[in-house]
């Protein structure tokens, strides 16, 4: 069964192909039909794969399938080669299993869209990209899923291209992608002059013979690397962005599967990292923690739905790199598949929301959805537990695990990690309360009037109404304000107004909210299920019960840190994050369901801004450094090219003096080496024949 | 004075024959009525090509040195002979000279003079294919500066805006450049005879493996050589003739002068410069790494703020080009084959884009990128294809511009590290001018003629697949291109460490003994092992799994 590994990406490939070719012609459904098949393929193989090498003693769970030889110059030689082992295949499973759903999912809510096709091209080439980068058994097949992810998350950013900021967003995700390629490529090189291979199999090894300074230069390229196209500081900045793509997108690319990509390539390179200086993992524990962090603090003033969930995503990314960092390899992964499951539902069942209430995303105008929308309402409260770390659900478990490495890790800051992880599990639970009230408890706000449309309203009135001078605002107060809107709060006076509120606002009465079909609830329920028991893979109570650890364990090459805490210890600090969790709880509750506090006290515009770090490159890319590039383009003209032309002309001043011969019409030296070059091409040939 | 021929594989002289299709083909233009004469060139262009690819086919893959060669002398006593040759370092610029010529002819059209147009496109194919085929260094003089003839009358006939000025600027800049290449081929064929006391010649191999022009006169000769190739590359600072080239040419002129043109330079700094100088390239790699590799940003930088669509492609050659010259100045394996390499493939990707950008220009009569948007809309298919050949341009894995731009970096990074480290922004750049370029024009909402164009008709796509293919495949399977590269390369590095002072770098990383999934399940049985002595210590006792003692 081994030797099928290549199946595995062979599925979506096909799929790919066939879209391409026939896609438009199928049309919808069965464009998309035909996708998920080809992803549920794919995921039928891995589970074959993955049964095969259970079938294998531990210590042999490895096997490497080429194909055929890629690039070879000298003595640089990749092939196309499929490493299938416990790391790679458990990658895979939830690739195409989350994947498989996903699609799915998007058959139902790209209904209508008139690139229907394109999109499940897309979706099926994303799969394949993703799973040459989690199977290629040397950096540079990595490397091409790698760019492969980042090129189809281009695309798909940029699917409704005709606004603006869609197209915007997509480019800049792959140009500060691009960024981390720099450090990807560099590291790679590195890796060649240090070990004359770039095979995983050579890297592991030849590992203890890497000195120290290398394997640290190669870490942090690495991590650069990683910090891009898993959304870090200080490369983050793109993902944000992202949520301007559909949502199955966000869902599949920008939070279960490809953002995870940097995590996984550091934990395959776990030998290298084992040889590194400490303070090198040291600092992608601190980078992961300060994102996690900043991150989090950025989800608790987002209006959007989707941008809650995105920063969210860059938060629980943090977390990941922090697990690397202190050698948690398993905790990592452990909590890379729940979220990969959480976090999914939860994209999926704001999708599902956006889709019942016409396109809407302002968790402001949303509201007691839960009657409207029983089962999305229901799997995603599902979600936020497993997110906010309730026990027993999923995210407990593997969000403890990591805290405890933090906890473990004395070497690289003392306590100040766990510190750090824990004020970011409070974040979490809190902001995910948050979203949950204003979008599924409370008053529906969905028929309110809205700011805009009631000043739109006073001023039609006050122009329909003579008496009354413009200035004089004591009558009509123009609420321009959004105020800030909670579970409890009154939906804004009309009456004085009814009949000048504009259209949009008459439609809107009209619409009702609505279930989505049964191809995008059904993943939310497998999803939610998912969510719920997925720390079952990965109990604390006994080393019996640690099923991924022991599986993952050949691939670490024990290079998983020893978590020497004792049984009281980890106790302790899961009762501090159970209480940490149910006080985050307790006080969004407080806040946006009981209005106990005013909730525009904690979401400051900085927040909002994600503290300004955005803005500050885009003030910093779009000035001084446009400048350079005008600068530089400037010199071009003037100088550089500047300089020739003035070569010509003091040269033609010279030369006028020679006008006699010369007559200085190009098409005459033109034609003179036509005819030069034409009899001495005669000349040739004749000498042929004498 | 005898008939010497020596074919190697063909039974008939190959090499002029793809050299004289073209000629006669011109020939039989002259008395071609105006309507017929696109079929004519056409047929003479596919000739040539069929040929290059029987050629390709016969090509010995596992032979360094050159092949079918085909030499006549023509008067000895002046070492004047008719010589060609080829090897796996020209093989598939041929080719690709004889993809290229044809698929112009099919996706563009003259604006006028249907006729003189299709002789001056004939006559480049001649010189284009003569260069590359050149095995006497006079010879390739010959067609290296015959070329700019019907280049010139294209420009400045042909082409738009202020195609006069683009067509002497291109002309009087390459000619300069290259005149005292004459001097230097002269120079070096008599200071070669006076030294071995034979005949004189001017062929190359012969030259390269004969002569011991050293120190001063060694080091002129080859800047009298490298000038030329220079400005043909180009190399900053002297490129600038190339955007004012490129952006009036005729979409056809655009294409070629990018496609094969360009490569001339490279190729002759291979050919000639490495071969016949290798002391001098390397005592002067630092000035010419430093330059290619200041022209792979400047060039993208320059790119990312055009206004002019054309004039952004035009840049972005420069960039390209500067890769292909850190390549050839890291003087080993992965950068020699990487340059040879990418000089097919910035071929293909640079040809398809001019192809490209002459399509909207027909359709929109403009290429001031602020006056198009939204394209996507209106020409699908063209953006598709666009798409295409802008990722494969930016270097995107899997596609055919990375293999050679990777073979380059990771050459340049064992010889030539840091000037690496900064060509690798290079790699950044490129994503942010060309993705910036497609939004403006193929995103956002389509207003007026843009919401109404054409998108690409049925012939136009028949020319620019076979592109679009190589794309593909060259990412996806380069390795028989490098197969065929790589003894000619190697014939080469052995030639230029015979001849250099001995102390030339070798900076080939030691072979490995490639380990596979042995050493993966060493790895694990000694972490294993290690694991359990650990846990052992730790008195936590052994908590073996049930699925680890399968067995």
């Amino acid at each position: 069964m081994l030797e099928l590994v290549w199946l595995i990406p062979a599925f979506p490939l096909l799929g790919f192909i066939l879209l391409t070719a026939f896609g438009s012609k199928l049309g919808e459904p069965m464009a998309g039909w035909l996708a998920t098949i080809a992803s549920l393929g794919s995921f039928i193989s891995t589970v074959l794969v993955f049964f095969a090498l259970k079938d294998l003693p531990a210590q042999e769970r490895f096997h490497v399938e080429s194909l055929f030889t890629w690039i070879k110059a000298g003595s640089f030689s990749v092939d196309m080669g499929f490493l299938a082992d416990p790391l790679s295949i458990t990658m895979c499973l939830f690739i195409t299993g989350v994947g498989t759903l996903i699609h799915l999912y998007s058959i139902g809510y790209m209904h209508g869209d008139k690139n229907f096709s394109k999109f499940f091209v897309y979706l099926n080439l994303f799969v394949f990209s993703m799973l040459l980068l989690v199977l290629g058994d040397n950096l540079l097949l990595t490397f091409l899923g790698w760019e492969g992810v980042g090129a189809c998350s281009y695309l798909l950013i940029s699917f409704w291209f005709t606004d603006e900021a869609n197209a915007s967003a997509g480019k800049k995700a792959f140009v500060t992608n691009r960024v981390g390629d720099f450090g990807f490529m560099l590291a790679t090189f590195l890796v060649f002059t240090s070990f004359s291979s770039i095979n995983y199999a050579d890297i592991v090894a030849g590992s203890s013979e890497l000195s120290a300074g290398t394997a640290t230069a190669i870490v942090l390229l690495f991590l650069l690397a990683a910090s891009g196209k898993s959304a870090q500081l200080p490369l983050f900045v793109w993902l944000p962005d992202a949520m301007a793509g559909p949502t199955p997108v966000s869902a599949l690319i920008h939070a279960a599967t490809m953002v995870t990509s940097g995590v996984f390539l550091l934990t395959r390179l776990n030998p290298i990292l084992a040889q590194a200086d400490v303070w090198a993992t040291g600092t992608i524990a601190w980078v992961g923690a300060i994102t996690a962090l900043v991150a989090a603090t950025a989800a608790v003033a987002q209006n959007d739905i989707k941008k809650v969930l995105a920063y969210s995503t860059v938060s629980q990314l943090g977390y990941l790199f922090l697990a690397v960092g202190v050698g948690g390899y398993v905790a990592a992964l452990f909590h890379m598949i729940t979220h990969a499951f959480f976090k999914a539902l939860l994209f999926l069942g704001s999708g599902s929301v956006i889709h019942g209430m016409h396109d809407e995303q302002d968790m402001r105008k949303m509201g007691g959805l839960k009657a409207f929308m029983p089962i999305t309402g229901f799997t995603f409260i599902l979600g936020w537990l497993a997110i906010a770390g309730v026990p027993p659900f999923s995210g407990f478990w593997s969000k403890d695990e990591i805290l405890a490495y933090a906890w473990n890790a004395d070497g690289v800051g003392g306590k100040g990690l766990w510190v750090i992880g824990l004020l970011t599990a409070l974040l979490t639970a809190f902001y995910m309360t948050r979203q949950v009230i204003l979008t599924f408890f409370g008053r529906t706000r969905f028929y309110d009037a809205t700011p805009q449309e009631l000043a739109h309203a006073h001023s039609a009135k006050m122009a329909a109404s003579p008496g009354i001078s413009e200035n004089d605002t004591t009558e009509f107060p123009l609420v321009v304000e959004q105020q800030y809107v909670t579970a409890l709060s009154e939906a804004p006076e009309t009456d004085e107004v009814d009949e000048y509120l504009p259209a949009s606002y008459r439609d809107r009465q009209e619409y009702v909210p609505h279930e989505s079909p049964w191809t995008m609830t059904a993943p939310l329920v497998i999803l939610a299920a998912l969510s719920v028991t997925a720390g079952v893979i990965n109990l604390p109570f006994s080393k019996d019960l640690h099923f991924l650890g022991h599986w993952l364990e050949p691939s670490l090459f024990a290079n998983e840190a020893h978590l020497e805490l004792s049984a009281a210890t980890k106790w302790i600090l899961a009762i501090v994050a159970i209480a940490i969790a149910c006080t985050a709880l307790a006080a969004a509750g407080a806040v946006y369901l009981r209005g106990k506090y005013p909730p525009e006290k904690i979401e400051r515009k900085i927040l909002a801004d994600a503290w300004r770090i955005d803005s500050s490159y885009a003030a910093f890319f779009g000035g001084p450094g446009r400048m350079l590039f005008v600068v530089l383009t400037w010199f071009d003209k003037t100088v550089i090219d500047g300089g020739v032309r003035g070569v010509a002309k003091v040269s033609s001043l010279f030369g006028s003096g020679l006008r006699v011969t010369q007559s200085g019409y190009i098409r005459h030296y033109a034609l003179g080496i036509s005819v030069g070059s034409l009899l001495v091409a005669v000349w040739f040939v004749t000498r042929l024949f004498q | 004075m005898s008939f010497s021929l020596f074919a190697a594989q063909a039974s008939f002289p190959l090499l002029p024959l793809l050299i004289a299709i073209p000629v006669l083909a011109a020939i039989v233009l002259l008395a071609t009525p105006a309507k017929y004469t696109k079929y004519v060139a056409l047929f003479g262009a596919l000739a040539s090509g069929a040929l290059s690819f029987y050629m390709l086919v016969q090509f010995d893959p596992a032979m360094g040195t050159m092949q079918f060669e085909e030499s006549y002398e023509l008067l000895p006593a002046l070492g004047l002979s008719w010589s060609f040759g080829v090897d796996g370092i020209s093989l598939f610029l041929v080719v690709l000279t004889g993809i290229l010529f044809p698929i112009t002819l099919v996706a563009t059209k003259p604006s006028h003079d249907p006729k003189s147009y299709h002789m001056f496109i004939m006559l480049l194919m001649t010189g284009a294919m003569g260069a590359f085929l050149s095995k006497d260094l006079l010879l390739f003089f010959l067609f290296f500066e015959i070329v700019l003839v019907p280049m010139y009358f294209l420009i400045g006939g042909w082409g738009h805006g202020d195609r006069v000025y683009a067509a002497m600027k291109f002309f009087l800049y390459t000619m300069a450049a290259s005149a005292l290449m004459l001097v230097g081929i002269v120079s070096l064929a008599v200071l070669a005879q006076e030294d071995t006391g034979e005949k004189i010649t001017f062929d190359v191999v012969e030259l390269a493996e004969n002569h011991n022009v050293s120190g001063t006169a060694a080091t002129l000769i080859f800047l009298s050589f490298a000038l030329a190739f220079m400005v043909k590359v180009p190399v900053f600072p002297v490129h600038t003739w190339l955007p004012n080239a490129h952006t009036e040419a005729p979409t056809a002129g655009s294409v070629i002068l990018a496609g094969v043109m360009l490569k001339l330079g490279t190729y002759g700094f291979l050919r000639f410069g490495l071969y016949l100088f290798p002391n001098a390239m390397r005592d002067l790699a630092p000035i010419f790494l430093t330059l290619g590799v200041a022209g792979i940003v400047y060039g993208a930088a320059v790119a990312t703020m055009q206004r002019d669509l054309k004039r952004l492609v035009a840049y972005s050659s420069v960039a390209h080009m500067g890769f292909i010259v850190l390549g050839i100045f890291a003087f080993n394996s992965q950068g020699l084959q990487g340059s040879v390499l990418q000089m097919v493939n910035h071929g293909i990707s640079t040809g398809a884009l001019f192809i490209l950008v002459g399509w909207i220009y027909e359709r929109r009569h403009t290429r001031q990128i602020s006056q198009l948007g939204g394209l996507q809309k209106s020409a699908p298919v063209m953006a598709a294809i666009f798409t295409l050949v802008m990722l494969s341009s930016v270097g995107l894995p899997g596609l055919n511009g990375f293999p050679g731009e990777f073979l380059i970096l990771l050459g340049g990074f064992s010889s030539a590290r840091w000037w690496t480290v900064i060509a690798v922004t290079g790699v950044i750049l490129a994503a942010l001018y060309l993705l910036w370029a497609y939004q403006r024009v193929f995103h956002g909402p389509a207003e007026g003629e843009n919401a109404e164009m054409e998108d690409v008709k049925p012939t136009e796509f028949l020319a620019i697949a076979p592109l679009l293919v190589l794309i593909v495949f060259m990412g996806v399977y380069p390795k028989p291109v490098l197969d065929r590269i790589e003894p000619s390369v190697d014939v080469l590095i052995d030639h230029v460490e015979n001849k250099s002072d001995g102390d030339f770098k070798e900076s080939e990383p030691k072979q490995l003994e490639r380990v596979g999934t042995s050493g993966l399940i060493d790895a694990a049985e000694k972490a294993h092992k290690k694991h359990k002595e650990e846990k052992e210590s730790h008195g936590s006792g052994d908590s073996e799994s049930s699925e680890g003692e399968h067995s």
